[in-house]
């Protein structure tokens, strides 16, 4: 696995999202980069949007 | 134009501004807080420990920078004493609208002994910052109430290398939300990481040094003492407002006195009482257009809620209130389904692998609030 797949975090609930595993169940497939997560995508747990996410310093 | 003023700078008051500033840029908006204003997440509070979050971590945007982005006026350290007329320290305050987003309090057994006041509860990040200056030497953490948040601390803790003890009245953990066999699920993951339980029973007396008295006969020595048995809406000051759990409002979250509205933590929506992210999200988003001139009544689609215990990932979605029916119990070992047939499918519980079902079976769970 490539390590420099980044983690972010929503600041809302904490829920978070990692570019390595993606989220195939919500149809985003393992890998897929935060940039191209669609914007109208939500925060499974809290429904903000992507701007309510940060990037986690690994 | 007097402002639009919400009292309370907690998630549900602060996601109340945002989404109004979404669709008003510009008339005035006063938020009235007893702390100091900080936004933090909330749901983090039960899992920060063992990453070692300090309290400053934790806050993800400082007031400052919330009266710059909502283009508010936030007023801290502010005690309310009166809400018609709105009052703070003797003076009164004018508003066009008045939003009470007020949270909840822990709840707390009234127990005996000289050790019972010193008994910690977190629900805010001051409590957050006594309960990590109360770890920082401690050892043995014993853990009142063995729900979601009792539960969520226990793994969190563990992980961090305490000697955790859960206490609850139950005979499981999650009690009535979950079937015994999920209950017992997360309980054995718990056990596995070296959580002590003792169920069906409770505390009755806390000696200094501490030395817990159960209603078992048992006797627990404990540093740090922690409940988490429940919260209850904050209606306190809400005296001429009709009250029943919470606060209650209709379907447009507004009380019976005119202008008035409450959400989150504190407000009774049509009954319900749902001290969690997604019913307050849902009840923000509606409430801001409804503040923005364009009333909207807020729905509540079914809302799994996440157990936040890696040792057993855990999403359940409990059946309402009064709902008969049965739970079917499908998989093997840590990777359940529980289902709840009413006898459509009216509420779930799923553990390990099976928690990638959330979704899907979302969809098919009715709404709460249509």
């Amino acid at each position: 696995m490539s390590d420099d797949f980044k983690v972010y975090k929503c600041v809302i609930c904490g829920f978070e999202y990692n570019e390595a595993a993606g989220i195939p169940t919500e149809g985003i497939p393992a890998g897929t980069r935060w940039d191209d997560v669609p914007d109208e995508w939500l925060c499974p747990e809290c429904q903000v949007g992507k701007s309510d996410f940060e990037m986690l310093l690994q | 134009m007097h402002p639009i003023t919400i009292i309370g700078t907690g998630l549900a008051g602060y996601t109340v501004a945002r989404e109004f500033r979404k669709l008003d840029k510009d008339s005035p908006l006063r938020l009235i807080t007893a702390d100091d204003g900080h936004f933090y997440s909330k749901p983090m509070l039960s899992n920060a420990f063992s990453q070692n979050k300090t309290p400053e971590n934790l806050v993800a945007i400082p007031v400052t920078k919330m009266r710059e982005q909502l283009n508010a006026e936030i007023l801290t350290n502010a005690q309310v004493t009166q809400f018609t007329p709105l009052t703070i320290q003797d003076k009164q305050l004018e508003y066009s609208k008045l939003v009470l987003a007020l949270g909840a309090d822990p709840i707390h057994l009234s127990l005996a002994g000289d050790g019972a006041a010193d008994v910690l509860s977190v629900n805010d990040l001051n409590d957050y910052a006594k309960f990590r200056n109360a770890l920082a030497n401690a050892k043995k953490v014993v853990i009142m109430g063995a729900g979601l948040i009792g539960c969520e601390f226990a793994n969190d803790l563990q992980q961090a290398g305490f000697e955790v003890t859960i206490i609850d009245l139950a005979p499981h953990p999650l009690g009535r939300l979950v079937p015994k066999i999920i209950g017992q699920t997360l309980q054995q993951a718990l056990q596995d990481l070296g959580i002590t339980f003792h169920f069906d029973t409770t505390v009755t007396n806390i000696a200094k040094g501490y030395k817990l008295t159960l209603s078992d006969g048992n006797i627990l020595e404990a540093d740090v003492v922690l409940s988490a048995i429940g919260l209850f809406p904050r209606t306190k000051l809400a005296t001429n407002i009709m009250i029943n759990r919470g606060i209650v409002v209709n379907r447009y979250l507004q009380t019976n006195v005119e202008n008035i509205y409450s959400l989150g933590d504190c407000a009774e929506v049509e009954g319900l009482v749902l001290p969690f992210v997604m019913p307050l999200m849902n009840a923000a988003k509606a409430l801001a257009k409804t503040l923005a001139g364009e009333p909207t009544q807020v729905n509540y689609p079914a809302m799994p809620v996440v157990v936040k215990t890696p040792a057993c990932p855990l999403v359940i979605s409990p059946p309402a209130l009064g709902v008969k029916g049965e739970w079917q119990i499908e998989g093997e070992g840590r990777n359940l389904k529980a289902l709840f047939l009413s006898p459509k499918l009216a509420g779930f519980a799923l553990t390990g692998t099976c928690v990638a079902e959330k979704m899907a079976l979302a969809k098919d769970l009715p709404a709460l609030l249509v």
